[in-house]
């Protein structure tokens, strides 16, 4: 019963690659991007090695970083995603995180202590409901406009980009609000707003529980209707790789440590006295970059198994075809832009927790890295195709790229080209790949 | 006409587009087990008409009954819900999307946790197109990379699949090869001898005596006349088509 539909073709007529590949079912755009990613970390590394005498891209302290830094561009990937699947864009994004961040800044600082005291905790908690909430209305404001106004959409968010971002700046009259709240603090990451060595390999066993039960599972559900199974050994490899790549991140936060200034105070304050060689806390995975794990893994289930999900990619292929289906495409794109939106929302937590403060100008061009980041990923301006996963690996592309030539010494000019430079070369790649694949 | 009450009456259906009446005061009727073909130039309004039963365009005016019952159709998921299907001329399949996908658009199967099914749509969907079209294989692939006669499959078991008792059939064989096109029309025998009504609409003249019990000519929205085929040849047929005018009437 294995592999009834490959059986037919000699298996010596296809390199051992391709047929690895066969077995494994892997998308081939997905090993692509990986393996761009490893060429741009092991080059920004060697070079920083030769040129500069010290390696420093391929450090735990720079790739914990480097996660911290994806988040707030990749959580709005996410929605991106779905806006461009559906042949729209948006480019009110940037200005709606800065709205978003205003608004939590001024609720928090401003607002709740009057009435609940200074540091009561239930603030943070009102204040991120108040900003994402604010996100998901504003998105959907946008949203309705586009779909029952009949405005283009590059038009509406146009218009968002502008309107927004002079809001913001009316809300607080263009003051910084600072600090927040502690606890709000924390959702920004930072050696406080991480979940420590412990909480991380709990992260951890989870992560390859969940690749072990995504395994088992499909196998299970293949055997009932008796579609072709993947061979053991390619089961087995992705289980390996699936697992080895967690664990690794694992041990990777966990061997960045506190800097010894921060330890020395927390000693101080915790009354402990620091060991003869140092003492050691780990980071671990820090909450904004938990925050992006969670919002990729409920995106990547709504996207794949509801019919929402599958509403989105219906209407992005053949827009008339899914209004015939009986799809409402207007309600659709509501909801689209509502949760475009509240990732902004999502993301001007994050953003305005690590700078803790809320700035007016929070989130400027973050809508075309946005964008670059679902279009690197692989997402089509044509409409119809794209993936989670995809957008974030493609702002983690972005990322590195950015701290890459900061590291070594590059300007903020050769970053803007280099960066321009790299969308254009990825799309184009994109096209190549696509027409030699059909 | 039989005493049975028709399946399907529509009438003195009316419909405007900016001042234009593409469909103007036409009534028809479709009895169960029977095929009839809409005929007509383009812009003549067989497609219009169709749409207003299959719920994609609304009626300014008009009735339609079913089974004897007036209905309103509003939408496509109203047609739906009166188990009218429809295959259209551009086939309405979604690319990017795999046949299972297409084949349940808008109502997938779903798992008890609301998730949807899709081992089980597959599996559904290998079922049916191993009846309509034993040859068909391509099943974790989109529709674009299928071929025209393989779309056409996946549009005829979507309509099929769903218990249709109306079958709405908009150029069926318009885009396919002569193999593909003898497929269709076994079909059509098929669904018919189990008692569907079927609104056939072609160019094909001589395909549409061959296919149908009776056919309609349309011409500039309206109606020009409806003749069982045994009672017309193919030039009477043709000059309502390019006359307007139902040469039986005058005569």
């Amino acid at each position: 019963m294995t592999d009834t539909t490959n059986s037919t073709k000699p298996a010596s007529s296809d390199g051992i690659f391709a047929r690895f590949l066969r077995a494994t079912e892997l998308d081939t755009r997905l090993l692509g991007m990986i393996g761009a990613l490893a060429l741009i970390w092991i080059g920004f590394h060697m070079y920083g090695a030769l040129v500069n005498g010290f390696g420093a891209f391929l450090t735990p302290r720079n790739l914990w970083n480097l996660s911290v830094q994806t988040s707030s561009i990749g959580i709005m990937a996410c929605g991106m995603v779905l806006v461009i699947i559906t042949r729209n864009i948006d480019l009110s994004v940037g200005s709606i995180l800065g709205f978003c961040a205003i608004v939590m800044g001024v609720v928090q600082v401003n607002i709740l202590p009057a009435y609940l005291g200074l540091g009561h905790p239930l603030i943070w908690v009102l204040a991120v409901a108040c900003g994402l909430m604010v996100g998901a209305l504003v998105g959907a404001f946008h949203g309705f406009l586009i779909a029952y106004g009949k405005i283009p959409a590059f038009i509406v968010t146009l218009g968002g980009l502008l309107v927004w971002r002079g809001a913001a700046f009316l809300v607080a009259r263009g003051e910084t609000i600072s600090p927040v709240d502690p606890t709000f603090s924390k959702l920004g990451g930072g050696p406080s707003g991480a979940v420590g060595a412990t909480g991380s390999w709990i992260v951890g066993a989870l992560g390859c529980a969940a690749v072990l039960g995504l395994i088992v599972f499909g196998r299970r559900q293949r055997v009932k209707f008796a579609f072709p199974l993947r061979p053991v050994w390619a089961e087995a490899f992705l289980a390996i790789v699936g697992c080895g790549a967690v664990i690794a991140a694992t041990v990777l936060v966990n061997s960045y440590f506190w800097p010894r200034g921060i330890v020395q105070r927390y000693a101080e304050a915790e009354g402990i006295t620091i060991p003869e060689g140092g003492l050691f806390i780990s980071h671990g995975y820090a909450i904004p970059v938990l925050i992006l794990l969670a919002v990729a893994i409920v995106m990547t289930i709504v996207m794949k198994m509801t019919r929402f999900g599958r509403y989105v990619y219906a209407i992005g292929g053949n827009p008339e075809a899914a209004e015939l289906a009986g799809i409402n495409s207007r309600m659709m794109t509501v909801k689209i832009f509502a949760i475009m939106g509240f990732l902004a929302g999502l993301s001007a937590v994050v953003a305005s927790a690590r700078l803790n403060s809320a700035t007016n100008s929070l989130g400027t061009l973050d809508e075309l890295y946005v964008i670059a980041a679902a279009v690197i990923g692989g997402t089509s301006l044509a409409g119809g195709v794209g993936t989670i996963y995809g957008a974030i690996l493609g702002a983690m592309v972005m990322q590195s790229l950015q701290t890459g030539m900061v590291l070594i010494g590059f300007d903020a000019a050769i970053q803007q080209v280099v960066v321009g430079s790299v969308l254009v070369l990825a799309v184009y790649l994109d096209i190549l790949y696509r027409r030699n694949s059909k | 006409m039989t005493a049975q009450t028709p399946l399907v009456e529509l009438r003195d259906i009316s419909i405007s587009f900016g001042g234009i009446r593409a469909v103007d005061g036409v009534s028809l009727d479709l009895h169960a087990g029977e095929v009839v073909g809409l005929l007509g130039h383009n812009g003549a309004g067989k497609s219009t008409l169709i749409k207003i039963l299959s719920g994609a365009y609304k009626k300014d005016s008009g009735e339609i009954r079913i089974n004897g019952k007036p209905v309103e159709i509003n939408s496509p998921r109203d047609a739906r819900d009166h188990n009218i299907e429809t295959i259209y001329q551009t086939l309405a399949l979604a690319d990017n999307l795999d046949a299972a996908s297409n084949l349940f658009l808008g109502r997938e199967l779903t798992t008890p946790f609301g998730f949807v099914d899709d081992a089980k749509m597959e599996a559904e969907t290998r079922k049916i197109l191993a009846r309509l079209n034993p040859n068909f294989k391509k099943f974790n692939e989109p529709v674009s990379a299928l071929s025209g006669g393989q779309r056409q499959s996946v549009a005829i078991a979507r309509a099929v699949y769903f218990n249709a008792k109306i079958l709405i059939m908009d150029e069926p064989t318009a885009a396919l090869g002569v193999h593909e096109t003898k497929m269709v029309a076994d079909l059509i025998q098929e669904l018919k001898a189990s008692g569907l009504g079927i609104f056939l609409i072609s160019h094909d003249t001589r395909e549409m005596m061959d296919l149908c019990d009776r056919v309609s000519v349309m011409k500039n929205g309206q109606m020009v006349g409806t003749e069982r085929v045994e009672d017309v040849t193919e030039d009477d047929i043709l000059s309502m088509i390019i006359l307007g005018k139902n040469p039986k009437a005058a005569a």
